[in-house]
């Protein structure tokens, strides 16, 4: 017996399975309170609630949904408002980030100082005093619509939210978007012709005048020839309010605020990290081999800073992911405002509500650091 | 005589005078950088300064002693209480104050170099003053008791911190400790709870607890809301620190636990008394790190109806007596909650550097 007591193969597999005996015993624990529970409180269950009609009000809509619509798409709004802030959110706070990160290496100790205040003020406040500070300090205190501030007299920005024009017919903008999609493969062909090419002969493409062409000048072209020929439903104050365009709500805007502000505060901190982790000496090596300042920095110092960089701005991307879930404070119709709030209190049904917004945010979380380690493993360093 | 030799004669001021020369305007671009700097700074500061300082109210005691354009402080003086400690009844709160110096005098203890036998002290220590501290906050043998319904403010937030952090701790250890050990099953339950806390919103957590923890417990058990905000918080927040100590973990070369098992230490006496102090002492910014984030996020619980310091500054915005008080209370939630973070920051920052300096 002892002899068993003191192997120690023996002892792990006792563990593991009294660990294993343990969580069973909790899970099965917690599923006969929990029907129970239901019972006795008269609660359903299952996840036909889905297909009943929702009849909820939503503010803020870019589905085909209606009230009249069911609860499966009453989620896909919420979804899909999730994934609109979180992509235009993520996009806004990486510029900023990158503007603020690399401000803060400057030479100037002013605008470095300046960069530095702006880091420390927004790590060190919560996330949600900015969303209720944006929400009902800037935004409630802009003026009405009749002293909007106006964009070009295009867009106007006001206290119910920011206006904007859109196409009457979007037919001219899904062919530009299809022409722009042909452009980024076919620059993605020429690098890697271009890379074969130079491999083979040593000649060396200038892919990135490609580049240029295709992912700036070419979607520029197209999108602008696309604006011409469409027709605008520009807004326009009629009385009290604006008619016509789109209408960014309060809330979209307050929360692209300040998640944009905040998340560019830990984005720059990455940046300056990262810039700063690549050694002098790689830059005198880059100026000893006769390249020049701009070709030093595009060819040597960026991709060794951003094999750095990748792998915390992929948690930075989970976190706006995570974090456009603030808007439930707010009411903007997000997964989780409109699921776990207004779903939830029309039909009762948590166990199956949480599940499901959980599982999406899990799944969706999966997406982004899928995508940024297959980019992550493009910058690595390949090692022999 | 020139400009320069009558400076000469001063040489402090010539030197700073030559020195922001250099700095700011040595080139064009440096100057036109600086001067657009400083007109950046001027217009962000002057209306700030002139709101807060200059054309302030401090005295007084009703929305009425506020007639000019800067801010109204007379408004977060009259709500001071409410700020720190929510709701609690004004004859307890000497409860409140006695668990902060508690806490205090704990932190101190903690850090103190003559503490004896640190290993097993400090724990010891913070679980008698989380003891003692609970009990003097909810009350009970003795004392009055006081629903939780009636904590809030800058009190909430730090009960929220200082609870969900020592669950969280020493949960996340055990958790970083479960993912780098060789039993596969273990392993593997460990990295699913971890990925799965990491992987949801916290907002979705705080609902998950305050919505379904009831719905689990045996019929006519009830768990307190302020308990179910702060388990939900823990586990989230345990997730997190078991990444702080895995980082600290794999910094430990192998061959430390492989010398300890020589000298005849099994699993934990290797884990306790030679791999996690070495491992705790590198993981230490990093969980502070975590536990700032924890801080900042005791925020959400305002979304479950606790009002927290952010949450009372929010509720008290719909008082009809002050009206049009959003920036008052925002800037002061704003500043406590910057203070406490950068301070813990700064101090995570000074010890970190002492640590660096006695190695």
């Amino acid at each position: 017996m002892t002899r068993y007591f003191y192997d120690k193969r023996v002892r792990e597999i006792f563990w593991q399975a009294a660990l294993l005996a343990g969580l069973a015993g909790t899970i099965i624990l917690i599923v006969r309170n929990a029907s129970q529970n239901m019972v006795n409180a008269g609660m359903a269950s299952g996840f036909d609630f889905l297909w009943r009609t929702s009849g909820i009000d939503v503010s803020f809509v870019l589905t085909s949904y209606t009230p009249d619509a069911n609860i499966l798409a009453l989620l896909w709004v919420g979804v899909a408002n999730t994934l609109v802030i979180t992509f235009v959110a993520a996009i806004a706070a990486t510029l900023l980030g990158f503007v603020v990160g690399i401000a803060r290496l400057s030479p100037n100790k002013l605008l470095a100082g300046l960069a530095g205040a702006y880091i420390e003020f927004v790590r060190n406040i919560p996330l949600l005093f900015f969303v209720l500070f944006w929400y009902f300090g800037v935004i409630a205190a802009l003026p009405g619509p009749r002293q909007s501030i106006g964009f070009f007299a295009v867009a106007f920005l006001n206290n119910r939210g920011l206006t904007i024009p859109v196409p009457t017919d979007g037919t001219a903008f899904r062919i530009a978007a299809l022409v722009v999609l042909a452009g980024f493969i076919a620059q993605a062909a020429i690098a890697i012709w271009a890379k074969r090419r130079r491999d083979a002969t040593g000649l060396i493409f200038p892919v990135w005048a490609s580049g240029l062409a295709l992912f700036i000048a070419l979607p520029a072209l197209a999108f602008g020839i696309a604006a011409a020929l469409s027709s605008w439903d520009v807004p326009a104050l009629r009385g009290f309010n604006y008619r016509g365009g789109f209408v960014l709500v309060p809330e979209f805007v307050a929360l692209f605020a300040a998640l944009a502000t905040y998340t560019a505060g830990f984005i720059a901190e990455i940046v300056r990290g990262g810039i700063q982790s690549v050694v002098k000496g790689q830059w005198e090596a880059a100026y000893a081999l006769g390249l020049r300042p701009n070709r030093a920095l595009s060819l040597i110092v960026i991709p060794q800073a951003m094999r750095v960089m990748v792998p915390p701005l992929t948690s930075q991307y989970l976190n706006v992911l995570k974090n456009s879930s603030f808007g439930a404070a707010i009411a903007f119709p997000e997964l989780v405002s409109v699921f776990v709030g207004s779903a939830l209190t029309n039909t009762g049904q948590a166990i199956e509500i949480i599940a499901i917004t959980l599982a999406i945010y899990l799944a969706l979380g999966l997406a982004v650091s899928g995508f940024m380690n297959w980019f992550n493993a493009r910058t690595r360093l390949v090692t022999r | 005589m020139t400009v320069a030799s009558t400076l000469g004669t001063r040489p402090v001021c010539a030197s700073l005078l030559r020195r922001m020369k250099a700095d700011y305007f040595a080139t064009p671009l440096n100057a036109v950088v600086s001067l657009l700097c400083i007109a950046a700074i001027a217009a962000i500061a002057v209306p700030i300064l002139r709101w807060a300082l200059i054309d302030a109210h401090f005295a007084g005691t009703t929305r009425a002693d506020c007639t000019g354009s800067g801010a109204c402080w007379v408004f977060v003086k009259a709500r001071f209480g409410q700020f720190m400690y929510g709701f609690y009844p004004p004859a307890e709160r000497w409860r409140v104050n006695l668990a902060a110096v508690l806490m205090i005098t704990a932190t101190v203890l903690s850090f103190w170099p003559g503490l004896p036998r640190r290993a097993l002290a400090v724990p010891l220590l913070w679980a008698g003053f989380l003891v003692v501290a609970a009990w003097l906050l909810a009350g009970g043998a003795g004392l009055t008791r006081v629903e939780t319904r009636q904590w809030g403010g800058l009190m909430l937030t730090v009960f929220l911190s200082v609870y969900a952090g020592a669950l969280a701790v020493p949960l996340g250890i055990l958790l970083a400790l479960g993912r780098q050990s060789e039993l596969p099953v273990i392993r593997l339950v460990s990295t699913i709870f971890i990925e799965f806390w990491r992987g949801v919103p916290i907002i979705t957590v705080i609902f998950l607890a305050s919505l379904l923890l009831p719905l689990v417990m045996p019929a006519g058990w009830d768990i307190d809301r302020l308990v179910r905000a702060l388990v939900g918080l823990a586990f989230v927040i345990a997730a997190y620190m078991a990444e702080a100590v895995r980082g600290g973990l794999q910094a430990i070369p192998k061959g430390q636990a492989e010398a300890a098992s020589a000298q005849g230490l099994g699993y934990w006496q290797t884990t306790g008394l030679v791999v996690l102090p070495q491992a705790l002492r590198i993981s230490m910014p990093a969980m502070t790190n975590e536990f700032i984030a924890l801080v900042k996020n005791t925020s959400l619980v305002s979304i479950v109806s606790i009002f927290d310091l952010l949450g009372i500054a929010q509720a008290s915005l719909a008082d009809p007596a002050w009206v049009g008080m959003n920036m008052e209370a925002y800037a002061f939630a704003g500043t406590v909650y910057w203070l406490i973070c950068f301070g813990l920051s700064r101090w995570s920052r000074h010890l970190e550097a002492g640590r660096k300096k006695t190695h």
